[in-house]
C-alpha cells in the first residue's frame, strides 16, 4: 500500500516561505501571483495499511494541527 | 536537589546550561540522554536548545517523541519545575505542555543577536528572584523589568490561534515580550514575528517554562550580560522549595 500525506500550512497562519517566494515569483516577471503558500508532501510505503492509525500519526506526528492541516491519500 | 539537563542528538546548547547549573549556581547537575525512561528522581528539568533531529520534519517534533519525553510529560502533570530554552521550547510546543508553535521567522532569515525583553509576569517560578550581579549590583524581578539576552534561531516566531491568545492573557501565562530598549512592545522590536511579541510563556498550571532567549548564554559578565541569572535564580529558589 502507499500513502500520501500532504501537509499545508493553515490559511490562518502566516506562511514567511511562500511570501517570500510569491515576492520572487514577481520579480521574474509574474506580476499577478496573488499568493503562494509552501507545504511539503510525504510518500510512505507500508506493508499492511491501517487508514485509522495512518490518520492518527498524520494528526499526532507528520503535521501539528496547531499550525497545519493534513490531507491522506491512500493508494491500495 | 538535583536539576536534569536532557540531551537528544542534535541538542548544543546543553553545556552551557550544564556550566550554569553546575557551577554558577553550585546545583548537584547531571545530563540525561534522551533514551532515558525517567527523570522522576530530579527536581528539576531543563531542556536545552538546539537542532534535536536536526530540525527534521519541525522543530522538535522528532524529540517529543524520545523516550525521555514521556517522564518529563508526566513529572510535568505532577508539578515538576520545566525549563525549556530555544529548541527546548520548541520541544515543550510540540508535546503540548505548552500552547502554541514557533514557526519560521518573519524575516526567514536565522537570527543571532542580543534583544530586550520585558518581564510582564513576576509571579511566576521563572521569574520572581533577585540576583546579584559581579560589582554587587542588584537585579530585582519587578513587571517591565527589561532582560538582556541572545536569541539564536530560525523557528522563533510565535504562533497560536486568537483564543489562545486570549487565554494565555488571561492567566497571565505571558512571561516576556521583545521589547525596545525603553520597554515598549513595538514591531520594530520584535525580531521574528512573533504574536504579541511573545518571547516566553508558561503553561497554564505555571511549571512548565519555555522562552526562545538563551538566559545560559548571559549568566557571565564576559558575554555581555548576567540577565539570564534571574530566570535559573528563580527556577532554583523555585525548585528547593518544592523539594522541601
Amino acid at each position: 500500500m502507499k500513502a500520501k500525506v500532504t501537509v499545508m500550512p493553515k490559511k490562518s497562519v502566516l506562511d514567511p516561505q511562500g511570501v517570500a517566494v510569491r515576492d520572487a515569483m514577481r520579480h521574474h516577471g509574474l506580476p499577478d501571483v496573488r499568493a503562494v503558500r509552501i507545504g511539503k508532501v510525504m510518500e510512505i510505503e507500508l506493508e499492511h495499511g491501517d487508514e485509522a492509525r495512518l490518520h492518527e500519526i498524520c494528526r499526532d506526528l507528520l503535521s501539528n494541527p496547531v499550525i497545519e492541516d493534513y490531507e491522506l491519500q491512500v493508494e491500495r | 536537589m538535583k536539576a536534569a539537563v536532557i540531551r537528544f542528538p542534535g541538542s548544543n546548547c546543553d553545556q552551557d546550561c550544564y556550566h550554569v547549573l553546575k557551577n554558577g549556581f553550585g546545583l548537584d547537575t547531571e545530563y540525561v540522554w534522551h533514551k532515558e525512561g525517567s527523570v522522576e528522581q530530579f527536581d528539576m528539568i531543563v531542556l536545552p536548545g538546539g537542532f534535536s533531529y536536526g530540525d527534521y520534519l519541525r522543530c522538535g517534533a522528532i524529540a517529543r517523541y524520545s523516550p525521555v519525553m514521556r517522564s518529563v510529560a508526566a513529572e510535568a502533570e505532577r508539578g515538576k519545575l520545566v525549563l525549556g530554552i530555544c529548541n527546548g521550547f520548541q520541544i515543550l510546543c510540540e508535546a503540548r505542555l505548552l500552547p502554541g508553535a514557533l514557526i519560521r521567522n518573519r524575516s526567514l532569515h536565522f537570527i543571532c543577536e542580543h534583544v530586550h525583553t520585558r518581564l510582564e509576569n513576576m509571579e511566576t517560578a521563572f521569574s520572581h528572584a533577585e540576583v546579584t550581579k559581579s560589582g554587587g549590583k542588584l537585579l530585582t524581578a519587578r513587571t517591565g523589568l527589561l532582560l538582556h539576552m541572545p536569541i539564536a534561531h530560525g523557528e522563533g516566531n510565535y504562533t497560536a490561534d486568537a483564543e489562545t491568545l486570549r487565554e494565555i492573557n488571561r492567566n497571565k501565562q505571558v512571561v516576556l515580550r521583545y521589547a525596545d530598549d525603553h520597554g515598549a512592545i513595538t514591531g520594530g522590536a520584535n525580531p521574528n514575528g512573533s504574536a504579541e511579541n511573545i518571547a516566553g510563556i508558561t503553561n497554564r498550571a505555571g511549571n512548565v517554562f519555555g522562552l526562545m532567549p538563551h538566559p545560559e548564554r548571559a549568566c557571565d559578565p564576559l558575554l555581555g550580560s548576567e540577565d539570564g541569572k534571574l530566570i535559573f535564580q528563580s527556577v532554583i529558589e523555585s525548585a528547593k522549595k518544592a523539594a522541601k
